[in-house]
């Protein structure tokens, strides 16, 4: 316990639009790890990115960062939206360096900085291109470039892959958990589904519907690169269950 | 370019007939000239008058470029303004919303009356019917920003200016296009208007003084001429955008 965590948030309550959405979020997220935000549609998810981004305050509780108390000013989060966000007015290239660009480099610079990444990112040959001549897993992927190459100390991913299909999702979850494992990013996930978290995470906490609390947090100690097949994919489906279960009450459980 | 050969067929078969139409009327009804000249006498009158006409064409062109060239920049700024100044917006619009009411017919004459026969009457003419579209258009276009991009801007750290310069600016384009388009006919027939209320030279004043000498045929013959002026204008504008917003058209192209 020498290093502090990266980011903890400790009894936070938080109202939106005279709203109390959260009602007691505890959490921890250490420096490499991927932590997954759970919760139903409304639960608070989006308050929760408010909070950490300063567009809004909690009305009690503390947020750490690098144990000490977090300054929003200095912008420690790389933030990728629901959706991807990108200008449909730049092409692919000259969107990946729009961080940069709004921290200040030259345009040639940020090219620089950013053009060895498009091979890892199955990008490359389209740097020229605009973004709506890719398909939507590429676009996810330029998005996620442009989040990482900000360089800063955590990425948020808001419901990064919401707008996919199933099967481009499932070879998106592939694929980032790939870059995660070479890269060592902090990064913290929010999203709805179940299966996704499951398969990025280190932890999850589940939230309650509005006002959120977290009602239960869970570890997935399976080894990495995660897979669908033997032992560890039936362990993944019984953890995907029981989340499923505590999500949906235990009405639902009952009937069967 | 077939392809919109073949699109544009059948408005070309439709004016067509309907010139036929007027021209066969005018022919076999015996209706004096002086009534309704036919289009081939609209024609051949437009031919043998071509200096005088041109003669007069030209300071049309001016007062329109000019007066809408007045017009854009003042939207423009106005438009940036009432962007970053809320107040301003709602202190402003009655006023423009109520100079749109002014029937142009009354507003002409005292405009001349009050500047003379030069330039700046027309140019102010111009301008008042072209303004208030571009404002809306621009400030509109403002608006339609997507949330999720201005997000993103606001997480990079970027300022309100930069916010604006690299998202909403680009963003208005589409509107923008679609206001000049709106404006630059408007602009055309206020600057006759304009001449109509008192020029020494111009097609308005052309229009007027044929009238007098009972020469239907160069009325329609500058007509014509206005007409033409109309559509290369406009033609202008749309070849403007497609060199503005290359991004729309890629998506034909490559890629996918």
């Amino acid at each position: 316990m020498t290093i502090p965590p990266r980011l903890e948030l400790k009894a936070i309550a938080a109202s939106y639009a005279d709203l109390q959405v959260l009602q007691d979020i505890s959490l921890t997220i250490r420096p490499g790890e991927f932590v997954s935000i759970l919760g139903p549609s409304g639960a608070g998810k989006s308050t929760l990115f408010r909070l950490l981004t300063g567009a809004l305050k909690p009305s009690r509780g503390d947020i750490l960062f690098d144990g000490s108390p977090l300054d929003t000013a200095s912008s420690p989060f790389a933030f990728m939206p629901q959706r991807d966000a990108l200008m449909p007015w730049r092409r692919i290239i000259d969107n990946t360096t729009l961080g940069l660009e709004v921290q200040g480099l030259s345009r040639r610079e940020a090219r620089k900085r950013v053009e060895p990444l498009f091979a890892e990112f199955g990008l490359t040959g389209f740097e020229q291109h605009y973004p709506s001549a890719l398909s939507g897993g590429m676009r996810q992927r330029a998005a996620l470039l442009r989040t990482v190459v900000q360089d800063r100390s955590m990425l948020l991913l808001d419901e990064p892959f919401g707008a996919l299909d199933a099967l481009t999702r499932a070879g998106m979850h592939r694929w980032l958990e790939g870059m995660w494992m070479r890269h060592q990013w902090t990064a913290m996930l929010v999203t709805h589904d179940v299966r996704e978290a499951v398969h990025l995470s280190d932890r999850i906490y589940v939230l309650s519907p509005r006002p959120a609390s977290i009602v239960e947090v869970v570890d997935i100690p399976l080894p990495r690169p995660r897979s669908r097949k033997g032992a560890a994919g039936a362990e993944a489906a019984r953890i995907e269950n029981a989340i499923l279960e505590t999500l949906l009450g235990p009405h639902e459980g009952q009937s069967s | 370019m077939l392809m919109q050969l073949y699109r544009g067929l059948p408005a070309l078969i439709a004016i067509t007939l309907l010139l036929l139409g007027w021209e066969t009327y005018a022919r076999l009804s015996g209706i004096s000239p002086t009534m309704l000249p036919a289009p081939s006498r609209v024609i051949e009158q437009a031919w043998i008058y071509r200096q005088p006409l041109w003669e007069n064409t030209l300071p049309t062109i001016r007062a329109t470029v000019f007066g809408f060239a007045c017009s854009l920049a003042v939207a423009f700024l106005l438009s940036v303004l009432v962007d970053f100044f809320n107040p301003l917006r709602r202190a402003l619009f009655p006023i423009f919303i109520i100079s749109q009411t002014l029937p142009l017919v009354a507003i002409a004459p005292l405009v001349v009356l009050w500047f003379g026969f030069g330039l700046a009457p027309k140019i102010l003419l111009v301008a008042l019917v072209t303004f208030f579209p571009m404002l809306v258009a621009l400030t509109q276009g403002y608006q339609s920003t997507e949330e999720e991009i201005e997000q993103l801007l606001a997480s990079m750290g970027a300022p309100k200016w930069k916010c604006f310069l690299l998202a909403r600016l680009p963003s208005a384009l589409p509107y923008f296009f679609a206001g000049l388009r709106i404006s630059i006919t408007y602009a055309v027939v206020g600057a006759i208007f304009a001449e109509y209320a008192g020029a020494a030279k111009g097609l308005g004043i052309y229009i007027l003084n044929a009238k007098n000498n009972f020469r239907p045929d160069l009325v329609l013959a500058a007509v014509l001429v206005s007409a033409v002026l109309t559509l290369v204008l406009f033609g202008l504008t749309l070849l403007i955008q497609r060199l503005a917003m290359p991004w729309t058209r890629s998506s034909l192209g490559s890629g996918r």
